[in-house]
């Protein structure tokens, strides 16, 4: 009905730290340089704002092919009645929110492993020079 | 239906951007839509499989063309974002060196 909502609003969440985080870092690096080698936090969200945002807009899709999105106000079909607006909420509850949690889990178990094979090079790396 | 071909179009997607290593093509952005779209309707999936039960597995032959064209046209849609942002981008500068070909 309008499950899709949930994880589009998360994108719009997430989106709008990624901006607040990309502002600090940029007014960050005038005063010091990070010799670290890893991944900034502002691209994997920007990872998550894609998988959400990408995810959300298909689903759209799909709910305009059914009929259950309009043009007009109030855009879903489901809020024509009390009943079908109950309905919705519920929908909304259960599955928009098992699929918002399941993308961030799915990318917080992405985000581990980019993070371990990034630690597993560099020290590859740092072994490699080592020796010669 | 739909689940699957959205599943099957993230497979071919991400195995595309393993091997070719070309980053030019931002297929990461695409990559990321599909799988964000398969894991929702995976969701949805299980939701209704909990609703129906082993019926879910059972759809009617309308059903199924209905969802394979929804599926289809959802792979379509997101190739044709892909393509928009890939334009905008132009990381390459080849819609910026036609355009300004024809400008001279």
């Amino acid at each position: 009905m309008a499950c899709f909502l949930v994880s589009a609003a998360e994108a719009v969440v997430v989106s709008a730290v990624n901006r607040r985080m990309e502002l600090t870092k940029a007014q960050e690096k005038h005063t010091e340089e990070v010799e670290v080698v890893k991944i900034p936090v502002s691209v994997k969200l920007k990872w998550l704002t894609r998988m959400l945002t990408g995810g959300s807009f298909l689903l759209a899709f799909e709910h305009v092919w059914h009929g259950e999105v309009t043009a007009w106000f109030p855009f879903l079909t489901a809020m024509s009645s009390a009943a079908d607006r109950a309905e919705m909420f519920k929908e909304m509850a259960t599955v928009g929110v098992g699929m918002a949690i399941l993308i961030t889990a799915v990318w917080g178990a992405v985000c581990v492993a980019a993070d371990a094979i990034i630690k597993r090079s560099s020290s590859e790396t740092k072994i490699e020079s080592e020796r010669s | 239906m739909t689940l699957l071909i959205t599943v099957y179009a993230a497979i071919a997607v991400t195995l595309i951007w393993y091997f070719k290593q070309d980053h030019s093509l931002r297929l990461g952005v695409l990559c990321f839509m599909y799988w964000g779209a398969a894991i929702m309707w995976l969701v949805d999936a299980i939701f209704e499989y909990a609703d129906m039960g082993s019926e879910y597995f059972e759809p009617s032959a309308k059903e199924m063309l209905n969802d394979s064209f929804l599926g289809l046209s959802v792979v379509a849609l997101g190739l044709v974002i892909w393509l928009i942002i890939l334009l905008i981008k132009d990381p390459k500068g080849t819609v910026r060196d036609s355009l300004k070909r024809q400008a001279k």
